[in-house]
């Protein structure tokens, strides 16, 4: 959030909607009302002046209606923009024209209560549309009593009570008597996979979300019983279901599977009665309900499809189709929950992919109008001269100033060595104060800075800038945090407070002292890609690339591009998938940037983002190309179990092998009467340890491919939990009412697959007859699952992190899918994980999106704070290269001797090497041991003064 | 008179120094007693780093990351 609002290529607008759309794709004219926020956000602080004083009251609408704010507020601190709002409804000026406090009381006057609503007309090219998901039917929580019985409370109002920022700060409390809750029940699929209120669908997120919940519960409040009420626990995502079975565990979470159908309130507490599924009837107390409400689409869904022209499906989501599960319409692109329930990364992936649409689109006209900074160049001069520090006090409004004694804070920083300048300011961020600082480094031939405020995680970027600005290197200034780490948590204490300041301060000093000027670094890119595998999901990367206007290498170890792709027949959602692959095929190989290489392996790849070479073995020998990122899509192989008799005889199939059978239509069934599918056949637990996700909607599809073609076929599925996620859920109950028998088994009642006579039986156990059962069975079809390549050579030469699974690693599961902890490398598709092919090329887009950025800036930009060797000092033991989480130094011959050498592009500054280094010969920019050291010895200073003085006393004495 | 503990902190920028200024948004409060030096990674952390913090009289070291 905050790296967008940063951007200035990004223009964010609040309170804003769009009217209407005309033009065309890459032309197109939105018409945008953007309400008024009366209060100016360029001069906002965000001090929280406004709110303090507002005397009216509004209902919190951020914190689900549990508290109440005020009309002039911010709904969370870290919101951008961060500058507070007006609520049009409750303000009293905007109501009943009398109060204006908040304009008396507002230290930057930013509050305007003149602001009109505006319409801007703004020229786009491409619209994204991603409005989120909605709230679920009012009739899906009042038949759980919520409304009536106060206890009953939403997932979401939990998530906003366990917040330490929340209305209670954290304390589960219940609203009928404000006591701790000790057991506590969730509900799972309210609103979701529910027919009676137009959800039929699964809501795919809120199994896991539930877990989440409980297990911070039982963080809040150990002595809590918790039990959670399932259908089927779907945790079909990566390492979801290892996370479930951990804090079932850890927590001793009741795991229940049974659909409850109302809840009753009975002497204070709440009662659900459930039949679980051997058909016995319970009755419980539970002191908390929390509805684990599902996602629906987005409110205004229509209206918005109506003003885009986009359609939706029958649930009010956006429709697209698998092949571009990005699309809705050309130049109009979704992403997130407003095209179907989705989780974090599915959601950011599809972010990236529909950036990636976007740019394909817009290619031609990349570059244009886009802002880049330009500075003056730094003062020669002024950096030779001696130190000359400059100190800033800020009073962030009252703020800092309210609790710490910002004056006599800044009459100390005078009298500290080095220091030739102290001032106070009143707001140190604000636009006007960055001015004068400007204007202060000339004036006082400053070059050395320490602004005393707030975090340089969220401030030194802006500081760094205007330094740039005056003329200054960015390393330049050091920052104090005396808001955030001192006066914000320590206001009870002004005399203590305002000492930890000094001390801030004075170590803040020394270190800036010690600060030298470091070079921003920037390393050319080759633009052209490597994208190894030709699957769906590489050839899907690779068409991206090359739309986006970068020439793409493709190598697939295979004599024919395709992967498994190959042998699917049929997808759930109805569309062909042997026609989505053709088409795929044709445009890769007829595209002008992309070079092919078939029955082709990657021997080596060397270098850092920006600048790789790599080998690659052909046919005819081998080949050295150079590029600028990889994009790894070496997909996954079909589990082969070693169970089930499989192999062992031909009535045994596996999904794909029934698909291929299936493929040949009637005739491919012959005489089956009677079909056993078994599920998890090696995925969770068995030989796979996850679970492979896409086996469920494979099952169902094939099952109901078999009704289609012969009815009178009986099909049966076993299975651990019907993993129908998403509007996959449409499929199962389809093949419910067409008669496909499931039957559930646990874990430790494996089905078995026997040989009986000259025939097959399934001998399963059936929980609501609560005995075992033999199933006669013409064909076994097993649902095995998806095998990483555990020994993946891409990965090891990559040095790329894997799951303990197999699997490729990414760098953050929710907010990173798609890169690798090593830069310049991206991963999609089943290399990554299992999921189905729309998820795979949404995937692959969203891969494609995030590795043009280097390719398309043409340099690799190098924050300041990288390591340096000092060759000199260096012994070349190499113990900082073995240490190097980020493969960021290699070991070089230098007139004969070893040396270490950084690469810049490729180092995060985290220091592991400097700290190891037995020689002393590495420094971090920024951080260096002299820096660090002068900060520790600073810190100690005023006691080593006071015992000075007190030995002197004794002395004199 | 009641210990005073002087401590010196080294917080990662990523997580220790990040929860440290959540602590501040959320404005709890905890005793004024640490100073805190700022770090890109506690693998940073050179051993010298804490003698010389003890050499100047720290009570206490934090490493948080």
């Amino acid at each position: 959030m905050v790296e967008a609002g940063r951007s200035p290529n990004i223009e964010i607008l609040t309170l804003a909607e769009v009217e209407s759309l005309s033009g065309k794709p890459g032309k197109f004219k939105a018409k945008v009302k953007i309400r008024p926020r009366y209060i100016d956000p360029d001069k906002c602080t965000a001090c929280g002046q406004c709110m303090q004083y507002c005397p009216r009251e509004a209902v919190d609408e951020y914190n689900e209606r549990l508290d109440f704010t005020r009309a002039a507020r911010i709904d969370f601190p870290q919101a951008v923009p961060t500058a507070y709002y007006i609520d049009e409804d409750r303000c009293l000026q905007l109501n009943h024209e009398t109060c204006m406090i908040c304009t008396n009381v507002c230290g930057p006057k930013a509050i305007d209560f003149n602001q009109e609503p505006e319409i801007r007309e703004l020229e786009v090219g491409a619209v994204v549309l991603c409005p989120g998901f909605g709230n679920v039917p009012e009739e899906a929580l009042t038949k759980y009593g919520y409304g009536i019985y106060p206890d009953v409370m939403t997932s979401l109002e939990i998530e906003r009570l366990m917040c330490v920022s929340g209305p209670t700060e954290g304390e589960i409390i219940r609203p009928s008597d404000f006591s701790h809750p000790r057991k506590i029940a969730f509900l799972q699929c309210v609103g979701s996979r529910d027919v009676s209120c137009g959800r039929p669908f699964c809501s795919s997120v809120c199994c896991m979300y539930a877990m989440k919940e409980a297990s911070m519960l039982k963080e809040h409040a150990p002595e809590a019983e918790i039990a959670l009420f399932f259908m089927d626990v779907r945790t079909q995502g990566k390492g979801f279901d290892a996370a479930f079975e951990r804090a079932v565990d850890k927590y001793g979470f009741r795991v229940i599977k049974a659909r409850v159908p109302k809840v009753e309130q009975v002497d204070g507490r709440l009662a659900l009665n459930y039949v679980t599924e051997e058909g016995t009837v319970h009755r419980e107390l539970f002191d908390l309900v929390v509805l684990s409400v599902g996602l629906s689409a987005p409110e205004g869904a229509e209206e918005l499809a109506k003003k885009f022209g986009i359609e939706l499906n029958p649930f009010g989501f956006a429709k697209t189709e698998v092949k571009d599960p990005l699309t809705a319409k050309s130049g109009i692109y979704v992403a997130g929950a407003f095209h179907g329930p989705k989780d974090i990364p599915e959601s950011v992936m599809q972010a990236s992919g529909a950036a990636a649409k976007v740019s394909e689109l817009l290619a031609e006209a990349r570059g244009q109008d886009m802002v880049e900074k330009e500075f003056p160049p730094e003062d020669q001069e002024l950096l030779e001269m001696p130190v000359r520090v400059g100190v800033f006090v800020c009073h962030c409004g009252v703020n800092i100033a309210g609790v710490v004694d910002v004056e006599a804070v800044r009459d100390y920083a005078k009298s500290l060595p080095g220091v030739v300048y102290a001032e106070n300011v009143l707001y140190s961020c604000a636009q006007d104060s960055l001015e004068k600082l400007k204007e202060k480094i000339k004036e006082h031939k400053l070059n050395r800075l320490v602004i005393a405020a707030c975090s340089p995680r969220t401030h030194e970027p802006l500081f760094q800038e205007t330094l740039r600005e005056a003329g200054l290197n960015l390393a330049l200034v050091e920052m104090a945090n005396i808001r955030d780490q001192c006066s914000w948590v320590h206001a009870d204490d002004p005399e203590k407070a305002t000492q930890k300041a000094k001390d801030q301060v004075r170590m803040a000093v020394a270190k800036a002292r010690r600060l030298k000027p470091l070079e921003l670094q920037k390393v050319k890119v080759t633009p052209s890609a490597l994208v190894i595998g030709g699957g769906a999901a590489g050839m899907a990367a690779a068409l991206s690339i090359a739309d986006q206007g970068y020439e793409v290498h493709l190598v697939e170890k295979e004599a024919e591009l395709g992967g498994h792709l190959r042998r699917v027949k049929f997808l759930a959602e109805g569309e062909n998938p042997q026609k989505i692959l053709k088409d795929l095929i044709t445009r890769v190989e007829k595209h002008e940037n992309i070079r092919v290489y078939k029955s082709a392996s990657v021997e080596n790849i060397s270098g850092y983002v920006g600048n790789f070479t790599s080998t690659i073995k052909v046919k005819e020998g081998s080949k050295v190309i150079n590029h600028g990122v990889v994009v790894v899509a070496t997909g996954a192989k079909e589990h082969k179990p070693s169970g089930y008799l499989y192999g062992k005889n031909r009535k045994i199939l596996t999904q794909l092998e029934l698909e291929e059978k299936l493929s040949r239509g009637k005739r491919g069934l012959g005489k089956t009467r009677r079909v056993v599918m078994i599920q998890c056949a090696g995925s969770r637990g068995e030989e796979l340890p996850h679970c492979s996700k896409l086996c469920c909607q494979q099952a169902v599809k094939n099952a109901l491919r078999i009704k289609e073609l012969s009815p009178e076929t009986e099909v049966f599925i076993f299975y651990r939990d019907m993993r129908t996620y998403g509007f996959y859920e449409e499929l199962y109950r389809k093949a419910r009412n067409q008669g496909v028998i499931f039957l559930r088994y646990e874990p430790t009642q494996r089905p078995e697959v026997l040989k009986k006579g000259r025939g097959i039986v399934v001998r399963g156990y059936d929980a609501l007859l609560g005995e075992e059962i033999e199933i006669p069975a013409d064909l076994v079809v097993l649902s095995v699952g998806v095998a990483p390549d555990k020994e993946n050579p891409i990965a090891q030469i990559l040095k790329t992190p894997m799951t303990d699974e197999g699997f490729l690693m990414e760098a953050h599961v929710k907010l990173r899918p798609v890169e690798v902890a090593v830069d310049g490398v991206y991963i999609c598709g089943l290399a990554h994980g299992p999921k189905p092919l729309e998820e795979t090329l949404a995937q692959a887009k969203a891969a494609a999106g995030k590795a043009v950025i280097p390719l398309a800036k043409g340099f690799v930009e190098v924050p300041p704070i990288v390591s340096r060797v000092e060759e000199k000092k260096c012994i070349g033991c190499g113990i900082c290269a073995s240490l190097c989480p980020y493969n960021a130094i290699e070991m070089v011959k230098k007139e004969k001797r070893r040396k270490a050498q950084v690469i810049a592009a490729a180092c995060k500054g985290c220091g592991v090497c400097g700290s190891h280094c037995p020689v002393f010969a590495i420094t971090l920019g920024g951080f260096t041991d002299e820096a660090i050291l002068e900060q520790i010895q600073a810190f100690g200073l005023p006691e080593a003064e006071e015992s000075k003085e007190a030995e002197l006393e004794k002395e004199a004495a | 008179m009641q210990f005073e503990p002087r401590i010196l902190s080294f917080l990662c920028n990523w997580c220790c120094y990040a929860a440290a200024d959540s602590a501040g948004v959320a404005r709890f409060s905890y005793p004024p007693n640490n100073r805190v030096i700022r770090i890109m990674c506690t693998g940073r952390m050179d051993p010298q780093f804490v003698v010389e913090a003890f050499y100047v009289r720290a009570d206490g070291v934090f490493v948080g990351g």
